[in-house]
C-alpha cells in the first residue's frame, strides 16, 4: 500500500526556504501575491515572476513535483484568455484607454494591441502567483502552517481544525479505497458505462459506508483530544512554532518592499494600476 | 494499608440517559497510590464506562445520571472537569492510530502541553524527555505513517506522561497489536509502573496477555457489578473466568484438560511463576492419550499461486515469489507483522491489484482476465469493519446487493437471500433494519453479503478483532460451520488463539515473501519465526519446557487435536 501518500508531498529539505519559519512565508506569500493581483504592469510582474523561480530553484523543487499543477494552470489560463477576447474583445482597450489595430477581424473582434498585452499581462500574473502558491506548500511543513495560521489572527480551533484535515486525509483516502474495492467486488460499476443518474447513486454506496466508518473515528478522536486538554485555554503554544531570526526579518522585508515597489510603480511612473507602452 | 485511597468509589451506580438500565450498579472500590489494577469482563459489561468514570469522559462528554460517590485523589470528580481530572488521570485509548491527533510523534506527545501554553522551549525540553522514557527519541519527527503500532504506542504513553499524571489509565491497549508488540506494550507498562511510581489500570479482556507481568489485583466486572477482586493466582484457579465468558491462560486450559487440579499452590497466575516440576507425569500421561486425529483425504487444489510478485510503485515488492497451494475446504491463516503484504495478497486474490508477474489460478485456469466483478462469484473479501461494508439501511436490502447489481431476477434473489440469511443465523432479523444490530451480528450481515455470491473462497480480515472470549467464539464457530459446507476460509489474523484453535495452517508472511507454511503448532513454538513476523511463543509451549516434556511442538499438537475432538470441530 502506498503508505507515503502526504498532502501536498512536503519534503522535509533543508533549504535556506525550507529554514524560514511558515508564518514568514505565509506573510510573504500574501505580500507577493496582493502586488502581482494590484499591479497590471507586465515589467512588474515578469520581474516577480523570475523572483519566485529563483526562489523555487533555491528550495529545489523539481519540475516533476509542480508539472501537472502548471498544466492545469496552463489549460484554464489559455482558455480563460480566448474567453474574454471573445465576450468582451475591448476589455484591453477600455482599461488601457488607446486602441491600436493588429488585424481587423469581423464582428467587433479587432485584435488590438492592448487586448493583447492585457491578455498576457493576466497569463503572467497567474504564472506569477501559481509558484508561489506551490513554494509555500511544498516547503512548509503542515503543522507549521496551522501554528502560522493561528499566528496571523486565526482561532486556534480552526487553525487545528486544518492541521487536522491533513493528518486524517491520508486515512480517509484509504478507507475511500477499501470501501470503492469491496463495493466494486459486489458489483458496483463505478466506470463511465452507467449511466449518471446511476453513477450518483453508486457514489452514495461508496459514500454511506464512508461516513458511518468515520464517525467512529470522529468520535474517538474528539475524546482523545478532550482527554489531553484541547479546549481548555483561550491560546495555545505550538510545539512546530519557529523562533523569528534574521533570515525571517530579511525575507519579509524583502517582500514587503518588493510590494511597495510595485505600488510605487503604479503610482509615479504608471499614474495607474496599468502600463501602457502604446502611448 | 492505612495510605489515603488515590480513587475511591462509594456505592457508585451510572446510567447513561441513552440507556433504560444503569451501565454500573453500586460500585464500591478503592485503588491505592502506586497499586496496578487489572479490570476484566465481557463486552458490555460496564468496565469501559468505569474507566470513562475515572478519566472525566463520564460526566463531561458522555451524559448520564450518577448516584453514590467517586473520588479521585480526595476530591469528587464531579466538582472538577475534564481538563483539571486529566492532569491527574492519562488516558492511553484503545487503537494507538486513531487518537494519534498530531503529524510527527513529537508533535503528538506535546498535544497536552501546547493545549496548557507550554512555552516552546520548555515544551521541547519536556518531550525529549518523555520521549527518552518511553525509548521513542529518535522517532520524533516520524509522522504516523512511518511509525509502527509498537512506536504509535509508546507516542500515546508519552502523550499522557506529559502531564505527570498520578495515574495511568489503559483502555484496551492490545487491541490492534501484533503478538510481539503487545507483549513489549505490557513491558513497557510494567516498567513504567516501577520506575515512576503510577498507579496503573488496565483495562482489557486479553488476560493472558497482560499477566504477562505481575498485576497487582484484577477486578472481574459482569453487568455492571464487580463481582470479583483477586489476585492472579486465586483468579486463575477460580471457575469465574469461565462463568464470565473470559478466556483463561492456554496454559491453564491445558493443566486442567490433563487432570492437574489448579489450585493457588501452584502459582498458576502467570506462567513464570507456575511450579511446574510436578507437572511432568500428569501432562505426560494425558498426552499420550489423545489420539491424532483420522487423515482427512486429500482433496484437489482449488486456488494456488506461482511465483507471483508484486509491486505498487515499480520500485518496492510488496510481493516476492509467494507459491501458495490451497485444497478445497481448507480454513488457513494468513499472518505476519503490519506491512508484510498480507493485505495485498488478498488484494491480488480479490482481483483489486493485478500481479506483476507469476499466476494465479483458480481450479488450474489462470484467472488474471477476470474482473473485479466476476472473481467475487469465486473469491469473496470481508473487510476488518463491517461499518465500511454496510451502505443499506435495511438487513435484506444489504444482503441482495450484489445480486441486485448483477440484475438477478427478484424471485431468484428472494430464494437465495433467504437461503444465506438461514445459513448465517439472521432469518429472525430479515426486516430489521442494520442500526439495531450488535457488531457481531453486523459481521455476519456483511459476511451474508459476500456468501449470497456464491464464492467457493472466502477471505476474512481480522474477523474477530476487538471481541470478547464469547463474540469470538461465535464468530469463528460460524465460520466454522461454513467451512463444514465445504467455502475454503482465508483468515487474515493476528490473534494466536485463533491460529492455534481453528485453522490447521498458517502461511507466514515476512517482508513480502513467505518464510513459513506450515502446521499452526509448528510455526507458534519455530523460535526464528516468531521473532521475524512477530508473534510470540505459545504459553502451551513454554509450559511443555517448563515440565520436561521434551518435543514441545508436539505437545501443542496434541492439545490442538484434543481441544478439536472435544468440540467436535
Amino acid at each position: 500500500m502506498n503508505n507515503k501518500i502526504k498532502l501536498f508531498s512536503y519534503d522535509r529539505l533543508n533549504t535556506p526556504i525550507h529554514r524560514l519559519s511558515g508564518l514568514t512565508k505565509l506573510i510573504c506569500f500574501l505580500f507577493l501575491t496582493f502586488a502581482v493581483m494590484y499591479s497590471y504592469d507586465i515589467r512588474v510582474i515578469l520581474l516577480v515572476m523570475a523572483f519566485s523561480i529563483v526562489i523555487m530553484i533555491i528550495s529545489k523543487i523539481k519540475f516533476s513535483q509542480i508539472r501537472l499543477m502548471i498544466l492545469y494552470v496552463l489549460i484554464f489560463v489559455l482558455t480563460n484568455a480566448v474567453i474574454s477576447f471573445l465576450f468582451s474583445p475591448e476589455m484591453g482597450v477600455e482599461l488601457l484607454g488607446s486602441r491600436h489595430v493588429i488585424a481587423p477581424l469581423p464582428g467587433k473582434h479587432d485584435l488590438t494591441q492592448e487586448q493583447l498585452l492585457y491578455s498576457i499581462t493576466k497569463i503572467f500574473k497567474y504564472f506569477s502567483v501559481i509558484p508561489l502558491g506551490i513554494l509555500f506548500l511544498l516547503t512548509t511543513n503542515p503543522s507549521e502552517f496551522a501554528s502560522s495560521l493561528n499566528r496571523i489572527g486565526v482561532h486556534y480551533k480552526a487553525a487545528y481544525a486544518v492541521s487536522l484535515t491533513l493528518r486524517y486525509f491520508p486515512d480517509m483516502q484509504r478507507d475511500y479505497r477499501d470501501i470503492s474495492q469491496a463495493q466494486q467486488a459486489r458489483g458496483l460499476d463505478l466506470s463511465r458505462k452507467a449511466k449518471l443518474a446511476h453513477r450518483f447513486k453508486n457514489a452514495l454506496m461508496i459514500v454511506i459506508p464512508l461516513i458511518f466508518s468515520s464517525l467512529d473515528r470522529i468520535e474517538l478522536i474528539s475524546n482523545a483530544m478532550d482527554l489531553r486538554g484541547f479546549g481548555k485555554g483561550k491560546t495555545r503554544t505550538w510545539y512546530t512554532a519557529r523562533k523569528f531570526n534574521r533570515r525571517d526579518y530579511i525575507a519579509i522585508v524583502v517582500s514587503v518592499l518588493i510590494f511597495l515597489g510595485t505600488i510605487s510603480v503604479s503610482i509615479f511612473i504608471n499614474h495607474s494600476r496599468f502600463y501602457n507602452p502604446f502611448i | 494499608m492505612s495510605k489515603q485511597a488515590i480513587i475511591e468509589f462509594n456505592n457508585f451506580s451510572f446510567q447513561y440517559y441513552s440507556q433504560a438500565e444503569p451501565t454500573l450498579h453500586n460500585i464500591n472500590l478503592s485503588i491505592y497510590p502506586g497499586e496496578k489494577i487489572l479490570i476484566v469482563g465481557p463486552s458490555g459489561s460496564g468496565k469501559s464506562t468505569l474507566g470513562y468514570c475515572i478519566n472525566g469522559l463520564i460526566p463531561f462528554a458522555y451524559k448520564g445520571e450518577m448516584k453514590g460517590s467517586l473520588c479521585i485523589k480526595g476530591e469528587e470528580t464531579t466538582k472538577k472537569n475534564i481538563f483539571e481530572l486529566s492532569k491527574w488521570v492519562g488516558t492511553v485509548l484503545q487503537d494507538s492510530d486513531g487518537q494519534f491527533v498530531g503529524l510527527t510523534a513529537g508533535e503528538d506527545i506535546a498535544f497536552a502541553l501546547e493545549n496548557d501554553n507550554v512555552p516552546y522551549k520548555k515544551m521541547h525540553q519536556r518531550v525529549t524527555k518523555v520521549a527518552e522514557m518511553v525509548d521513542i527519541d529518535s522517532q520524533l519527527d516520524l509522522s504516523p505513517f512511518e511509525l509502527s503500532g509498537g512506536q504509535k504506542q509508546r507516542t500515546s504513553l508519552a502523550g499522557v506522561m506529559v502531564n505527570d499524571v498520578d495515574i495511568l489509565l489503559f483502555d484496551e491497549p492490545l487491541a490492534n497489536l501484533d503478538p510481539a508488540t503487545g507483549k513489549t506494550a505490557i513491558e513497557i507498562i510494567d516498567d513504567i509502573h516501577n520506575n515512576a511510581a503510577k498507579t496503573v489500570i488496565i483495562i482489557e479482556h486479553r488476560l493472558e496477555d497482560v499477566l504477562h507481568r505481575h498485576v497487582d489485583r484484577i477486578l472481574v466486572i459482569r453487568e455492571g457489578r464487580i463481582i470479583a477482586d483477586l489476585n492472579a493466582h486465586d483468579l486463575v484457579s477460580s471457575d469465574i473466568l469461565i462463568n464470565t465468558g473470559i478466556r483463561e491462560p492456554l496454559y491453564v486450559t491445558a493443566l486442567k484438560y490433563a487432570g492437574v487440579e489448579v489450585n493457588s499452590e501452584i502459582q498458576p497466575g502467570y506462567i513464570t511463576t507456575l511450579k511446574a516440576n510436578g507437572l511432568h507425569k500428569e501432562l505426560t500421561e494425558w498426552q499420550a492419550k489423545i489420539q491424532p486425529p483420522p487423515e482427512k483425504p486429500s482433496r484437489p487444489t482449488i486456488l494456488s499461486m506461482e511465483d507471483v510478485s508484486f509491486s505498487y510503485d515499480g520500485v518496492r515488492l510488496v510481493l516476492e515469489d509467494i507459491n501458495i497451494d490451497i485444497r478445497e475446504g481448507e480454513m488457513l491463516s494468513l499472518v505476519g507483522k503490519n506491512g508484510a503484504g498480507k493485505s495485498t495478497l488478498s488484494k491480488l486474490l480479490c482481483g483489486f491489484e493485478k500481479e506483476d508477474t507469476g499466476v494465479i489460478r483458480f481450479y488450474g485456469e489462470d484467472i488474471k482476465d477476470k474482473t473485479i466483478k466476476e472473481r467475487a462469484e469465486i473469491i469473496g473479501a470481508v473487510l476488518q469493519n463491517p461499518n465500511q461494508m454496510i451502505s443499506k439501511p435495511m438487513i435484506y436490502d444489504e444482503v441482495a446487493l450484489g445480486l441486485r447489481f448483477r440484475d438477478v431476477p427478484e424471485n431468484e434473489i428472494e430464494e437465495r437471500v433467504e437461503k444465506v440469511l438461514k445459513i448465517c443465523g439472521l432469518t429472525p432479523f430479515k426486516s430489521w433494519p442494520i442500526s439495531a444490530l450488535s457488531y457481531g451480528q453486523k459481521k455476519r450481515v456483511t459476511i451474508a453479503s459476500i456468501l449470497v455470491l456464491g464464492p467457493k473462497i472466502l477471505i476474512l480480515d481480522e474477523p474477530t478483532a476487538g471481541q470478547d472470549f464469547r463474540h469470538y467464539t461465535e464468530i469463528m464457530e460460524f465460520l466454522v460451520e461454513l467451512n463444514k459446507m465445504g467455502v475454503t476460509i482465508i483468515l487474515i489474523t493476528h490473534d494466536m488463539h485463533l491460529m492455534l484453535e481453528y485453522t490447521p495452517r498458517a502461511i507466514v508472511l515476512v517482508e513480502s515473501r513467505i518464510v513459513a507454511d506450515t502446521a499452526a503448532s509448528v510455526v507458534l513454538t519455530d523460535d526464528r519465526v516468531i521473532q521475524k513476523a512477530n508473534l510470540k511463543e505459545t504459553s502451551l509451549y513454554t509450559l511443555a519446557q517448563m515440565a520436561g516434556i521434551p518435543d514441545g511442538t508436539r505437545f501443542v499438537q496434541k492439545f490442538i487435536d484434543y481441544e478439536r475432538r472435544i468440540k467436535n470441530r
